[in-house]
């Protein structure tokens, strides 16, 4: 028996898949087919990834190294991306811990309005209310006295979890779409994929604009069940098409067949045998949807549908400053530029997963 | 060919309808109506308003206007030879259905008098203006800056317009917009911040920048990404090895492949460039069709707001054929 197994895998090395009995678990194929890009990422990785070591004269080859190792890998030895990982980790940690912190040192929350009115105008940062220097507001404060730091640490609290959450509901969307499509295939897949094309080119904005001017403003978290469905069901599209692709060149693999050869249901199969190893592509797409999500949300913001006071995000913090430009330009500028680091490092770190998990789709 | 474009156009028609249907039924889904605002009316008053704009009657006969004033059949009241109303015998004015050649809206609630086909007609130009000339731009610099990268791989030319590109992409349009009003106009005084001047003006500068930064950026990257797939490609060795010179293998054979990416990004990039817009115009406040959008949202304008919503939808959708159109043409590879 145990002789058997060897040739079979020396088989599979010279290229030519040997016959698995129905029944009997699948051996993954060994090396894949060359310049084939349909290709799944998984087989690359683990096929291709050691031949990638072993040239570099590593003893890393023979070992083996999993995908995800791999991809960690090489994702370290890209300096943007690891520059991208280190912000967007600092911004996260800090928008988590700040607010609190604020809270024990300094008293001001995010909907902290001083009772004085004397207090409820814009401070420049680092200034105290008789013009000296202080630390107790280092963005200074908005037009009614609120502490700028803690409302821009609150609002990438917000969003961060509107572009994590919207991201996440797209990508159930997105996957079960193109799952399903790419699997059925036939009439329904092209039945399916079609609707995709007409929804591609509709200005899905506009409507998701109609929805929050007519259904949004009745309580703060209800605005953000709002946002969060809104954004995320117009942001599978791509993720459909990614997943079908996907799902279309793993479909006819051995292991499927013999899923389906032992009775697993359609359902079964695509979920626990497809979508597991198409997780790649997957996680490449979600990461770069998330800041996608975000500019979104801070342009609905920016337009008063999204995020309501006293409630903030970077779009409505933004949003607000805009109004006060000529004369308290840091309203703008903290914020503003807050968000753009955090997207500018989010798009570097998609770039470098997407070079890290699938050297393919790697743009040189 | 002949038969693709008839096929697409066809699927034109229920598309619109599709999306018409859905922002008609968001808007009736909601709670409250134009009428619902702060200043409530007399009831005779708005009585009288909505028996004159039709919204008295059952949601499916406003729903049948509304779809046949897509077709282009106007309901409104017969005018004799003089333009005077013709009353029928019990004193109500007579109204039936015009057929025009062109999709009718119906009028607008918070501009009296005004018909949304006119605010349409007034905005369009504005916007469309702004929505091109910042195209263009993009593509200019865009496949500009993506050529040189591409060409110089991993020079200091390829680095730096690459990180500029990422910082097209990340920073939002309305940090942008409003941080070079606050250089060029709040500090050197040598733009103006705000409004729209007739079309050659300086006024239109800023806004086209700002609406135009991040198109640059992403066609920049995708022409770059493009170029240095085909830059690889077994033709351009041939082109090489029959002896082209450098220039001429450039022209003819790889920038083709860095402009197909940008052809078909232009698409989707147009549904963008409508919310682009919107941004902008309200940054800027130029009158244009984002900014009257926005405001019917706000005042709930449910003629205005529809017919917004389906011009763009048209407009995308024939620009979406222009550009199959043009990939075809670009591309011998392609057949429909």
């Amino acid at each position: 028996m145990k002789e058997e197994r060897t040739t079979e895998q020396e088989e599979q090395k010279r290229g030519e898949p040997a016959l698995t009995p129905l029944g009997t678990p699948p051996t993954p194929p060994i090396r894949a087919r060359a310049g084939d890009i349909t290709r799944p990422t998984m087989e690359l990785a683990v096929g291709e990834g050691d031949v990638r070591t072993a040239e570099h004269g590593t003893t890393e080859a023979v070992k083996g190294t999993s995908l995800w190792k791999d991809a960690w890998r090489r994702l370290l030895k890209n300096k943007l991306a690891v520059f991208g990982m280190v912000v967007v980790g600092v911004i996260i940690v800090v928008s988590i811990l700040g607010p609190p912190i604020i809270r024990l040192t300094t008293g001001f929350t995010y909907d902290y309005i001083p009772p004085e009115t004397a207090l409820n105008k814009s401070f420049p940062p680092f200034t105290a209310p008789d013009g000296s220097f202080s630390w107790t507001h280092p963005m200074g404060t908005d037009a009614s006295g609120r502490d700028i730091l803690a409302r821009v640490l609150i609002g990438g609290r917000i969003s961060l979890m509107v572009g994590i959450i919207s991201t996440f509901v797209s990508l159930i969307i997105g996957v079960t779409y193109g799952a399903t499509s790419g699997y059925l295939g036939g009439k329904v897949d092209n039945v399916l994929m079609r609707i995709v094309d007409v929804l591609y080119s509709l200005p899905y904005m506009m409507i998701v604009i109609v929805l929050l001017a007519f259904f949004g403003g009745r309580s703060p978290l209800g605005q953000l069940m709002l946002l969060f469905i809104a954004l995320g069901a117009v942001s599978w599209l791509t993720m459909a098409r990614i997943v079908r692709g996907q799902v279309m060149s793993l479909k006819n693999q051995e292991y499927v067949l013999a899923a389906r050869a032992t009775g697993v249901t359609t359902g079964k199969i695509i979920f626990k045998h497809l979508v597991p190893n198409a997780l790649g592509p997957v996680i490449i797409y979600s990461t770069l949807t998330i800041p996608a999500v975000m500019l979104q949300e801070a342009f609905l913001s920016f337009l008063g549908l999204g995020v309501q006071p006293p409630l903030a995000s970077w779009g409505s913090l933004a949003s607000e400053g805009i109004q006060n430009i000529a004369i308290f330009p840091w309203q703008l500028i903290f914020p503003g530029v807050t968000m753009a680091l955090a997207l500018f490092s989010l798009n570097f770190l998609g770039d470098g997963l997407r070079d890290a998990l699938d050297p393919q789709m790697r743009k040189f | 060919m002949f038969r693709f474009i008839i096929k697409r156009l066809l699927i034109l028609v229920p598309m619109v309808l599709i999306v018409v249907s859905l922002t008609w039924g968001l808007i009736r889904l909601a709670p409250g109506n134009f009428y619902t605002g702060e200043k409530r009316l007399p009831p005779a008053i708005e009585a009288n308003i909505k028996a004159k704009y039709g919204l008295d009657k059952p949601w499916y006969v406003q729903y049948g206007r509304v779809m046949a004033g897509v077709f282009g059949f106007q309901y409104g009241p017969v005018l004799d030879a003089s333009g005077k109303e013709v009353k029928d015998a019990e004193g109500k004015t007579l109204r039936e259905y015009e057929w025009h050649p062109y999709p009718y809206f119906g009028d607008s609630l918070t501009y009296p008098g005004q018909s949304v086909n006119a605010i349409l007609l007034r905005t369009l130009p504005v916007s469309a203006t702004l929505g091109l000339l910042a195209y263009m731009l993009a593509l200019i610099v865009g496949l500009t800056a993506g050529t040189i990268a591409a060409l110089k791989q991993n020079s200091k030319w390829d680095y730096s317009s690459m990180a500029l590109a990422m910082l097209g992409i990340s920073v939002p349009n309305f940090v942008l917009g409003p941080l070079l009003v606050l250089v060029f106009s709040l500090s050197l005084y040598i733009l103006p911040p705000a409004r729209w001047g007739a079309f050659p003006s300086k006024n239109i500068i800023l806004p086209i920048l700002t609406l135009s930064a991040i198109y640059m950026a992403v066609i920049a990257r995708l022409t770059r990404s493009g170029m240095l797939e085909v830059l690889r490609a077994d033709y351009v060795r041939t082109a090489r090895a029959k002896g082209l010179s450098e220039p001429e293998v450039v022209r003819r054979h790889v920038m083709r492949g860095g402009i197909l990416p940008v052809v078909s990004y232009t698409g989707p990039a147009l549904a963008f460039l409508v919310t682009g817009t919107v941004v902008v115009e309200r940054i800027f406040a130029l009158p244009g069709l984002g900014n009257y959008f926005i405001n019917a949202n706000f005042s709930r304008d449910e003629p205005l707001i529809i017919g917004i919503v389906a011009f763009i939808s048209i407009l995308i959708l024939i620009f979406n054929l222009l550009v199959d159109i043009a990939y075809g043409f670009i591309d011998p590879r392609i057949r429909y």
